[in-house]
């Protein structure tokens, strides 16, 4: 599953400003591609415009090849899994009905779950380590499990494409690193993640290719090494940064500096 | 991991408990609601006309006068519950009920005007269909308001269009009451507290009509209910067309609300209660919250209508009065319980 935008721009209502602008990306399958960028610069428009929640005021965002826009959502869901930046239930539910939702999109709307669907389910429980949780209420949950449980869902959705929103935010070292290795595990399979964090050295270590957003602009794109300088990162967060190299993983690492008096 | 999970099964064998229940409970309300009234009828009176027999007068009570009643009482009531559960879910708002977006006001401002113009005796179809007209307006308006420039709905100005509209016609019912004289106020009180007093097999046919495929419908979107409810964005990357979902669901289940404030009245409470009630009980999926609440809506306004026609007959008490004095004590044991719990 590929994601591709062509001139996007997007605005919220007739006469606000611009959230994107000239956006023309290209996220292979079976990649993680990661879009960075500082708070406001654009990150999750650009997530829900490849979605198609936020429609495409100028240019177009191609799913596998189709507009966005033209995808009935049903057959989307199939396709994409996604996680947005927070949700709340409105009434009690428990972790193991969030995660069968996951199952709708490949269900008729009278048509009971079959065994195939519980599998699916038992095994996003699984990989995201929240079984144990299965039958506790969705609002007992703390923010990172709550979190692994609604990305345990998009799992649940056996999805060739994952795109998700800040999804270790709220999750410690040993949480945000098991999701982390769980999307590398999924891109291995030719499952194609698009991910939006502010985590420059999880991005520059997981993704293969990165987009770089500043105030809703493109301010670079490329593979990882060639986001990862000094001169690119700096005038977009407007901070002095020293990019180094990881002498364990050898992955670009990003040191935010003091700022010069 | 186990490949059965043991919660699985039993919640399926509680939720087809719940059903039956609810169903053998129905058929009892309704039983009882031929049994007993203002006329007294042994139960093998009753027996005998039920297959056909009894007397000529035991044969209209029975036959024209209690069990229409009691049918309207088991579709308003499971129409208004299960139109509250959507309402609750569409809204995201537990305080959500039928007549949250001025169905009832409307209903109401179309019923008064009727009774004070003195046209409600000329035809017995004006009442209702004056109300009807008037909760289809109100429905109109605050859809008209709450649809944006991009043809989107949003839910947040729905509801406070919703309720401005309601405030609107509160205000024409009082102008209207305000010049009306003392009996047209009284019939029209009494009207707004709702009552089935006026039900006969054709009013039944009618609200039959809206309600039984209204309500097949509406559980057809008992899952993307499920979804809506915990929110629109994720609902749309879980495969719901939302703008769709939002449409039908309001529209139907206005529908619902429509057709049985217009035979019945404002008949607060089920709508509000009856959802919560069940979801208390069952949990939050839809796929049962909405037909068990059809059911235990349904049993509980025949069973309140009931009451309020034995316990002071020959008086009628409102049948809102009722569904208050039993309903509350209820709800609040119910949330007590889920406190503890």
């Amino acid at each position: 599953m590929t994601f591709e935008t062509r001139e996007l721009a997007v605005r919220y209502g007739a006469e606000g400003p611009w959230a994107l602008e000239g956006i023309s990306m290209a996220v292979p399958a079976g990649e993680i591609y990661a879009v960075l960028g500082p708070n406001g610069s654009g990150k999750s428009t650009l997530m829900k415009a490849l979605l198609g929640t936020v429609p495409a005021t100028r240019g177009e965002a191609l799913v596998g090849g189709r507009s966005v826009a033209l995808w009935p959502r049903r057959e989307l869901a199939r396709s994409v899994g996604a996680v947005s930046q927070s949700e709340s239930t409105a009434f009690p539910l428990s972790v193991r009905k969030l995660v069968e939702m996951g199952r709708y999109p490949h269900l008729g709307p009278l048509s009971p779950m079959g065994p195939g669907d519980q599998r699916a389910v038992d095994d996003a429980l699984r990989r995201c380590r929240v079984e144990e949780l299965a039958d506790r209420a969705v609002d007992t949950l703390s923010g990172g499990e709550f979190q692994r449980v609604r990305i345990a869902r998009a799992l649940a959705q056996e999805p060739c494409a994952l795109v998700l929103d800040e999804p270790t935010a709220s999750l410690d070292i040993r949480h945000e690193m098991g999701i982390l290795q769980l999307l590398r595990e999924s891109a291995r399979e030719g499952v194609t993640v698009v991910l939006v964090t502010h985590h420059l050295n999880l991005a520059a270590r997981f993704a293969h290719r990165a987009l770089l957003l500043d105030g809703g602009r493109m301010a670079a794109q490329g593979p990882v090494q060639e986001v990862f300088r000094p001169e690119v990162l700096e005038p977009v967060y407007q901070w002095p940064l020293s990019v180094g190299v990881d002498p364990v993983t050898g992955a670009p690492t990003v040191t935010p500096l003091d700022e010069e008096g | 991991m186990p490949a059965h999970h043991p919660f699985r099964g039993a919640r399926a064998l509680r939720s087809a408990g719940g059903f039956t229940l609810l169903l053998v409970l129905v058929g009892v309300s309704v039983l009882l609601s031929a049994r007993f009234g203002a006329v007294s009828l042994d139960t093998a009176e009753v027996f005998a006309v039920l297959t056909g027999g009894g007397s000529e007068t035991s044969r209209f009570i029975v036959w024209e006068l209690r069990l229409p009643r009691a049918i309207l009482g088991v579709l308003v009531g499971g129409g208004l519950a299960l139109a509250g559960a959507v309402f609750q879910a569409l809204l995201r708002n537990p305080l959500a009920e039928p007549y949250i977006l001025g169905i009832s006001g409307g209903a109401a401002a179309g019923a008064v005007l009727v009774l004070a113009l003195g046209l409600a005796s000329a035809m017995s179809w004006f009442l209702p269909a004056a109300a009807f007209a008037g909760a289809l307006l109100a429905i109109a308006l605050v859809f008209g308001v709450a649809i944006s420039a991009d043809r989107r709905l949003d839910v947040r100005v729905l509801l406070l269009s919703g309720v401005v509209v309601g405030a609107f016609f509160s205000a024409c019912i009082a102008l209207i009451l305000a010049l009306a004289q003392a009996e047209v106020v009284r019939s029209a009180v009494l009207w707004m507290m709702g009552s089935l007093a006026g039900a006969t097999w054709r009013t039944v046919g009618v609200v039959a009509a809206y309600t039984i495929p209204s309500c097949l419908l509406l559980l057809t979107l008992a899952r993307a209910l499920n979804l809506m409810s915990i929110g629109e964005e994720t609902a749309s990357y879980l495969g719901t067309e939302v703008e769709r979902v939002k449409r039908v669901a309001y529209g139907v289940a206005s529908l619902v609300a429509a057709a049985g404030v217009a035979f019945a009245g404002v008949i607060g409470f089920v709508g509000l209660v009856i959802p919560h009630g069940v979801r208390l009980v069952m949990g939050s999926d839809h796929r049962t919250l909405l037909p068990l609440s059809f059911l235990a809506g349904g049993a509980f306004l025949t069973l309140a209508d009931l009451l309020a026609r034995v316990v002071l007959a020959p008086t009628e008490i409102p049948i809102g009065v009722i569904t208050a004095f039993v309903g509350v004590p209820f709800f609040l044991l119910l949330l007590r319980r889920s406190l503890r719990a």
